[in-house]
C-alpha cells in the first residue's frame, strides 16, 4: 500500500510538472512573447505583526474621494474608507479588508483602501499577493498599481494603471487584469479575464501577479500565465503605441474593496454583509 | 519508476490522467478501517436510465391524482446523444390523473454521493410554466435526506438545473435519484410538455458560501408545557453557485444538527422534533429559575439562522390559533363584515410557521361562537386569567396608530358585553414580533368571560398590515 502510494505520488508529481510545462507552452503562442521569473525579492510584507498595516509600506487612503475631487472615486462607488480597525486590520497572519453595510459620515457601507505611494515604488518587477476574495453581488476587490504622478504633475490616465486583480462579487469564478492609459481607460482599458474552472476565488486563497519589463506586461493567477499586454496590444485597439506609458515611471500598489459604481453595479438584498477580503501576503521582485 | 519507458510523450500525459484518478480514489479511505462502500457512479440518465430499477419510473400513488402514463422518452429530442425523458403535464380533469410526479430510485443498495456537490441535468418545456417539485433523496422509503426547490422555471430552451447537496457527507448510501412533481397552476390548466436530460451528480467546485436555516431563519419565541412537543419547520440550505446566483433548497431535518441549551427544558431529537421536558431549574449560584431552551441547528458545523427559544410553563390554556397548543375550533379568522369592513387576509404558513396575516386592516374577527350554525362553542374563559397574542406590524408606525383588541361575551346574544384593550404605536414594532399579556380584567366593560364569542382586532385603518399569532388564554396553574 505504502509503496504504492509512493508511485502514485511520484507519478502525480510528474503529471503537475507536465501540465505546467504544458501551460507555459500553450501560452507562449508567438516567438515575440516574453515569459520570465523575476526571483531577487525587493519588498515583502506577510501581515504577521501588529494590528494594522505596517506604516512602513503602507498609508490609508480615507473617505469617498471627494477629497481628490473624484466623488465615488470616479466611479459611483458607494463606500466610505476609514482607517478604523473594523475595516482594515492585520490579523491571524492576513490583511482583512472589511467592506461593511452601516450608515458612516453619510454613505451607506464602509471599506478599506491601503497603498504604498511614496513608501515602496518600483518600476518593473514581479508584483503579487496571495489573496481569498469576498463575494457577493456589488462587491469590487481589487489588487492594483498606479503610476507615480510627479506629486501631481501629471493625472490618471497618463500616469498609468496596472491592475493585477480585479473581480466582480457576482461573478465568484472570474477575475479580470488589466491596463489603463491614454486612450484606453476606464471602459476602454485593455483586459482579459481569468475563469478558474471548477473552483472559485472567495474558497480558497490564490496568487495573482504580474511579471512587468520593458514593452510587456505577463498576468497571472497562481502558476497559469493567462495574458500579455505589449504596446502592440495598443495597436490592436487602435490606440497608438507611444502611448505605452509603463516604461518609464515607478508605481505603487493598492488593495481595496468597493462597493457598488460603475464597474460591478450596487450591492443586492442577497449581498451579504460584512464581506472581506483576506490578503496572506504581498511580495515585490525585482526584474534583474 | 524505472521499470517505466514511454515510446513518445503522448503516453505521459495519458498516465498522468490515470494517476489523478488513481490517487482521487484514495482520498478518505483509511488503511486501519475497512468501510463498506457503494458505488460512485454519476449517471442518471444519459439516453437511458443508468443503473436505475427496472420501473425506471415510480410514480406517486394514483389514488393522490397522480399520472402514471405521462412519463417516457423522446427519441427526437435530446440536449446530447439521441434522447431525452419526456414529461407530459396533464389537465387538471385528465381521466388519468391531473398532475404527473414520481421518483427515480438507484436499482441496488444506493450510491455514495459524498464525493458531489449536485444534481445536475438541462431541462426546457414545450412552454414557459413553472415546475412545482425537482429534486432528490426520496426513496418511497424514510426518504431520510429528501432535498427540494420549488417553483423552477421552465423555459423553452435547455436550461441547466443545479441542486446542491446540503452536506454530501452525509449522502454515503442514497437510492433517491430524483424526484419530480409537475401540475399546470402556472399555466391556467392548460397541459405542456417537459424534457430533461444529462442527468447526473457532479462534482461542480463552485457550489459555496453555505447559509442554513431552521424556521425560515427566524429566532422565535414560544411557551410551551412540559408534554408539548414541537416540530421545527422552514428547514433549507442556500448556496451561492459559480453563476453567482444564490439556490436555497428544502432539506430534511436528517441533515442538520440540533442543539438545546438548556436540556432540563426541552430536548429536541434528529428529526426536528422539539420535546418540552420539564419545568427548568433553579441556578444554584443565581438562585433564579432557568426555564428557557434555545433550540439552533448547523449543517457541517455551519451555523444555521434561526432558533426557536421555549419557556417552559405550567399553564392552562385554550388556544385559538397556535402552532404549539391544541386549537378550538372557531368558525373562521377573518368573519367579514360586507360594507364596513376592509381587512383581507387570514392563516398562512411562513416558513413552516403558520400565522395570521392581515391587509388593508380597519377591523377584524375572529369568530368562535357557533355563525350560522356551525355548532362551534363559546369559549367558557372564566377560569383563565389573560389573553396571550403575539403581534407583528408589517409595515412603518405612526405616533397615532394604534390595535386595539376586544373581547365579546354572549355575542350577537342580546346579553351580550365587551371591552377593548387598546395598544399604542410606541408598544408596537415594524417587521418585529411583540408579545402581549393581557389582563381580561384589563378589557374594560367585559363583565362576562362564560361564553366568548369573538375577538376584534380594531385599527381604524391606522395600520393596515399586521401579522397575530399564538392567540390563546390562560391562567397560571
Amino acid at each position: 500500500m505504502n509503496n504504492n502510494k509512493k508511485v502514485i505520488q511520484s507519478l502525480a508529481l510528474l503529471t503537475l510538472v507536465i501540465a505546467i510545462g504544458g501551460i507555459v507552452a500553450s501560452c507562449n503562442p508567438d516567438d515575440t512573447q516574453v515569459v520570465t521569473n523575476f526571483t531577487n525579492i525587493t519588498m515583502e510584507d506577510n501581515f504577521e505583526a501588529g494590528e494594522t498595516p505596517n506604516p512602513a509600506f503602507w498609508s490609508y487612503e480615507l473617505g469617498n474621494g471627494e477629497a481628490q475631487g473624484i466623488p465615488g472615486w470616479g466611479n459611483n462607488e458607494l463606500q466610505f474608507y476609514t482607517n478604523r480597525t473594523e475595516n482594515v486590520k492585520v490579523e491571524d497572519g492576513m490583511l482583512k479588508i472589511t467592506a461593511r453595510q452601516e450608515s458612516f459620515e453619510g454613505f451607506g457601507y464602509t471599506s478599506g483602501r491601503i497603498l504604498t505611494k511614496g513608501k515602496f515604488q518600483q518600476k518593473y518587477g514581479r508584483f503579487e499577493a496571495r489573496i481569498r476574495l469576498p463575494w457577493g453581488q456589488g462587491l469590487w476587490p481589487a489588487f492594483w498599481l498606479l503610476g507615480d504622478d510627479n506629486d501631481g504633475a501629471e493625472i490618471w490616465p497618463n500616469i498609468g494603471e496596472i491592475d493585477i486583480m480585479e473581480n466582480r462579487g457576482q461573478e465568484p469564478t472570474l477575475i479580470t487584469g488589466s491596463v489603463h492609459g491614454p486612450g484606453y481607460s476606464g471602459g476602454d482599458s485593455i483586459n482579459k479575464d481569468y475563469d478558474l474552472v471548477n473552483d472559485r476565488f472567495d474558497t480558497d486563497f490564490h496568487i495573482f501577479g504580474v511579471e512587468w519589463g520593458p514593452n510587456y506586461i505577463n498576468y497571472y493567477v497562481d502558476d497559469v500565465l493567462y495574458n500579455q499586454i505589449t504596446p502592440e496590444s495598443l495597436e490592436e485597439e487602435d490606440v497608438d503605441a507611444a502611448n505605452w506609458v509603463f516604461n518609464d515611471r515607478e508605481f505603487y500598489i493598492i488593495l481595496n474593496v468597493a462597493v457598488g459604481g460603475n464597474y460591478v453595479g450596487f450591492p443586492s438584498a442577497e449581498t451579504v454583509f460584512p464581506q472581506t477580503m483576506e490578503v496572506d501576503y504581498v511580495r515585490v521582485y525585482s526584474a534583474d | 519508476m524505472k521499470k517505466l519507458s514511454f515510446k513518445n510523450h503522448i503516453a505521459l500525459p495519458l498516465l498522468g490522467l490515470m494517476c489523478v484518478f488513481a490517487t482521487s480514489c484514495e482520498r478518505g479511505y483509511s488503511d486501519d478501517i475497512d468501510v463498506a462502500t457503494f458505488p460512485v457512479s454519476p449517471d442518471i440518465f444519459t439516453d437511458n436510465p443508468v443503473g436505475l430499477t427496472d420501473e425506471f419510473f415510480e410514480s406517486f400513488d394514483p389514488a393522490t391524482g397522480a399520472n402514471t402514463e405521462g412519463f417516457g422518452t423522446d427519441d427526437n429530442v435530446a440536449f446530447k446523444g439521441t434522447t431525452s425523458i419526456r414529461i407530459d403535464v396533464p389537465t387538471p380533469s385528465d381521466p388519468n390523473g391531473g398532475y404527473i410526479g414520481g421518483i427515480f430510485r438507484d436499482r441496488g443498495d444506493g450510491r455514495d454521493l459524498s464525493g458531489y456537490d449536485a444534481l445536475t441535468f438541462w431541462m426546457k418545456g414545450s412552454t414557459t410554466a413553472s415546475v412545482g417539485t425537482l429534486g432528490f433523496g426520496s426513496d418511497f422509503e424514510e426518504n431520510k435526506y429528501a432535498v427540494s426547490i420549488n417553483d423552477v422555471e421552465l423555459s423553452t430552451d435547455w436550461r441547466k438545473i443545479i441542486i446542491p447537496i446540503p452536506d454530501p457527507s452525509k449522502l454515503t448510501q442514497e437510492r433517491g435519484m430524483f424526484i419530480f412533481s409537475a401540475g399546470s397552476q402556472s399555466t391556467n390548466g392548460v397541459g405542456y410538455t417537459i424534457w430533461i436530460d444529462e442527468m447526473r451528480w457532479e462534482n461542480l467546485g463552485t457550489v459555496a458560501q453555505p447559509r442554513p436555516a431552521i424556521l425560515a431563519g427566524q429566532d422565535q419565541t414560544a411557551q410551551a408545557n412540559v408534554g408539548v412537543e414541537v416540530p421545527l419547520g422552514g428547514l433549507t440550505q442556500t448556496f451561492n453557485l459559480g453563476n453567482g446566483q444564490d439556490i436555497t433548497v428544502n432539506a430534511t431535518p436528517a441533515y442538520f444538527d440540533f442543539v438545546t441549551s438548556n436540556p432540563f427544558v426541552a430536548s429536541v431529537n434528529d428529526l426536528g422534533l422539539v420535546s418540552v421536558d420539564g419545568p427548568g431549574e433553579i441556578n444554584s449560584e443565581t438562585g433564579l429559575l432557568e426555564n428557557t431552551a434555545t433550540i439552533t441547528a448547523s449543517i457541517a458545523g455551519v451555523e444555521a439562522a434561526g432558533s426557536l427559544t421555549i419557556e417552559a410553563s405550567d399553564l392552562n390554556i385554550i388556544a385559538l390559533f397556535s402552532d404549539i397548543y391544541a386549537e378550538v375550533p372557531v368558525d373562521n379568522y377573518n368573519g367579514f363584515y360586507a360594507e364596513f369592513q376592509t381587512t383581507q387576509g387570514f392563516n398562512v404558513d411562513e416558513g413552516g410557521n403558520e400565522i395570521i396575516d392581515y391587509t388593508e386592516l380597519n377591523f377584524v374577527a375572529i369568530e368562535f361562537y357557533g355563525r350560522e350554525g356551525s355548532g362551534v362553542q363559546p369559549i367558557d374563559a372564566s377560569e383563565m386569567t389573560h389573553l396571550h397574542i403575539d403581534v407583528r406590524v408589517n409595515e412603518s408606525l405612526d405616533p397615532a396608530d394604534f390595535l386595539t383588541f376586544e373581547l365579546w361575551n354572549n355575542f350577537t346574544l342580546g346579553n351580550a358585553v365587551s371591552g377593548g384593550f387598546t395598544i399604542s404605536s410606541g408598544e408596537l414594532a415594524t417587521d418585529q414580533w411583540v408579545e402581549f399579556d393581557i389582563p381580561l380584567t384589563s378589557f374594560n366593560g367585559l363583565t362576562a368571560t362564560d361564553a366568548l364569542g369573538a375577538l376584534f382586532t380594531i385599527s381604524d385603518a391606522t395600520i393596515g398590515a399586521v401579522s397575530l399569532d399564538n392567540i390563546y388564554f390562560y391562567s397560571e396553574n
